[in-house]
């Protein structure tokens, strides 16, 4: 799988979601990079809920994923990158339909999250992984 | 067993308060006792308080909406509660409207529509 | 070498100079005196005077002035001080280029009196060169004038922005949201903001989004109001959407436009009958005026 280019801005934080709590954790680190920047509160509960529903998909799906959180204070701007090493979802287009899920979930993560958030993207190639990539204006 | 959510009985109401931690292992035991004590203690209505909630994504959605089914089931009416404006914002965009669950301003509100309904 | 000649009129003649590219300016229609007082047009001639001549001076030693050279660094920063002032009291773009290009002629009739020259070369040189200077000053000018335009609709913007999403208390527990003019995704969001901070702060349980003043309702605007709604019994309250015309009704349902659930009025003052009813409130009106 390509390595994304780093975002820019400078590093906030770097987590590891192994267990649920993880999730809770680091969805948390998020919120504070927003504060960090004075985000409006619509603002930080957007980014928050949108990187909640793709943490939870790291874990469940990828079977724990890597998260990397950076500070853009110039642009006003907070990206966070969350990698995993699972299968891989074989049909992009489609997972980011509304409704859509493989698993026990609604599956409306994917597509919602989207929806939340200023800049999304997602790269995923079969049995090796998926990076999402999502960033939102303080 | 973690404590991700506290059942108290209220006035013969049911108050359920979902912390912003609680996880998928905690679910399934906090239907477990919400059907339970419903049961047991014979209560009127159910109310599920998530005022202290700084986000619901579309997991604690699904919660609410399988507690307001258990709730429906037993047939004790259930009312969502404290909803702050945002989350409510983000829910609706998450395309999460909850439409079989009944919302309340605050608990006095939902206790009042709970006793009109007697 | 044209350059020293245009130095020496600028240099020597510089009162008769701004006496006449102020009445250059007259006789264009540009002293604009509803706006400037003969003090403040005579102050803004000579802020942009004087770095013009410091720059022609300082190029004396070259061959042609050369609009992109640093000498003319004082001479845009006074350009953007008076064209800022100019534009804040509302001078068109084009008057204030013209307001800058008045200066050519009064130099270049020194420039024939003075440059005599057998064949002419020199004075069409200096000519060329003083207007491919000035030109560029001109349009620097109306750069800086339609960046501060665009700051001014900006503002404008944000203050419509807030001035079009008031929230009205009619009533305990009763809010009305007017909506007025078009409702783009961006106003979308903002009258979804300020509804649902409304319903915590004036303890509203009946929300009234009153869409009489809304020019048109597409399947976005359709839905915006149908996710306010949604969000707004999510907080525990009721949307109730009045003022919809029977063409927007037509409208709505060519577009298939389903308000499921959400209950809609053909006015506010039906919208407000109805949370009456709801609320168990009666209001009495008794007339004052006996007749």
């Amino acid at each position: 799988m390509k390595t994304l280019s780093p975002p820019p801005g400078k590093p906030f934080d770097r987590l590891v979601i192994a267990v649920e709590a993880d999730v809770f954790r680091s969805r948390q680190a998020v919120g504070r990079a927003m504060d960090r920047l004075g985000a409006r509160v619509i603002r930080r509960t957007r980014l928050v809920t949108a990187v909640s529903e793709i943490f939870r998909n790291g874990l469940v799906y990828g079977g724990g994923a890597e998260v990397v959180i950076t500070l853009d204070e110039a642009d006003r701007m907070v990206w966070v990158d969350c990698t995993d090493q699972g299968p891989g979802i074989a049909d992009l287009e489609l997972a980011m339909k509304d409704g859509y899920t493989t698993g026990k979930g609604l599956g409306r993560g994917l597509g919602g999250a989207k929806r939340l958030v200023e800049h999304f993207e997602i790269h995923s190639v079969l049995g090796e992984g998926t990076q999402v990539r999502l960033a939102g204006r303080a | 067993m973690s404590q991700s959510a506290g059942l108290y009985l209220v006035d013969e109401i049911m108050l359920v308060a979902i912390d912003e931690d609680i996880n998928d292992s905690d679910i399934v035991d906090l239907q477990d006792r919400l059907a339970q004590r419903v049961h047991d203690t014979g209560a009127r209505g159910i109310v599920i308080d998530v005022s202290a909630l700084e986000i619901v994504d579309t997991f604690v959605g699904r919660i609410i909406a399988q507690l307001a089914g258990i709730g429906t089931l037993l047939d004790s009416p259930t009312y969502l509660v404290g909803m702050r404006p945002a989350v409510a914002m983000t829910l609706v965009e998450l395309g999460m409207t909850l439409p079989t669950v009944r919302t309340a301003r605050n608990l006095q509100h939902a206790l009042e529509r709970l006793r009109a309904t007697q | 070498m044209p350059v020293p000649h245009i130095h020496k009129i600028l240099d020597t003649q510089r009162d008769s100079l701004l006496r006449e590219w102020a009445s250059t300016q007259a006789e264009e229609g540009l002293i604009r005196k509803d706006l400037f007082t003969e003090a403040e047009a005579k102050a803004q001639i000579e802020t942009l005077y004087d770095p013009l001549a410091k720059g022609v001076a300082a190029s004396v030693d070259q061959d042609f002035l050369d609009p992109d050279d640093d000498v003319w660094e004082d001479l845009r920063a006074a350009l953007a001080e008076v064209t800022r002032e100019r534009t804040k009291r509302g001078v068109s773009t084009g008057d204030m280029a013209t307001f800058v290009l008045a200066l050519k002629y009064p130099l270049f009739e020194r420039l024939r009196a003075s440059v005599t020259d057998t064949n002419g070369t020199v004075l069409m040189e200096a000519i060329a060169q003083f207007t491919r200077l000035i030109d560029s000053v001109a349009l620097y000018c109306t750069e800086i004038c339609i960046a501060e335009r665009d700051k001014i609709i900006q503002r404008q913007h944000d203050e419509m922005m807030e001035l079009a999403t008031p929230v009205v208390e009619l009533w305990d527990r009763i809010v009305a949201v007017p909506l007025v003019g078009t409702l783009d995704s961006m106003r979308a969001q903002e009258v979804m903001e300020s509804t649902l901070s409304a319903i915590v702060e004036k303890k509203a349980d009946i929300v009234i989004i009153d869409i009489t003043g809304v020019m048109t309702v597409d399947t976005q605007v359709a839905q915006h109001l149908i996710r306010t709604a949604a969000a707004v019994r999510l907080m525990g309250a009721e949307a109730i959407i009045s003022g919809i015309s029977p063409r927007i009704a037509q409208t709505m349902v060519q577009l298939g436009v389903d308000t499921g659930e959400i209950r809609t009025r053909g006015s506010l003052r039906m919208a407000l009958a109805d949370a009456f009813r709801q609320l168990d409130t009666d209001v009495v009106i008794r007339s004052v005026r006996g007749n």
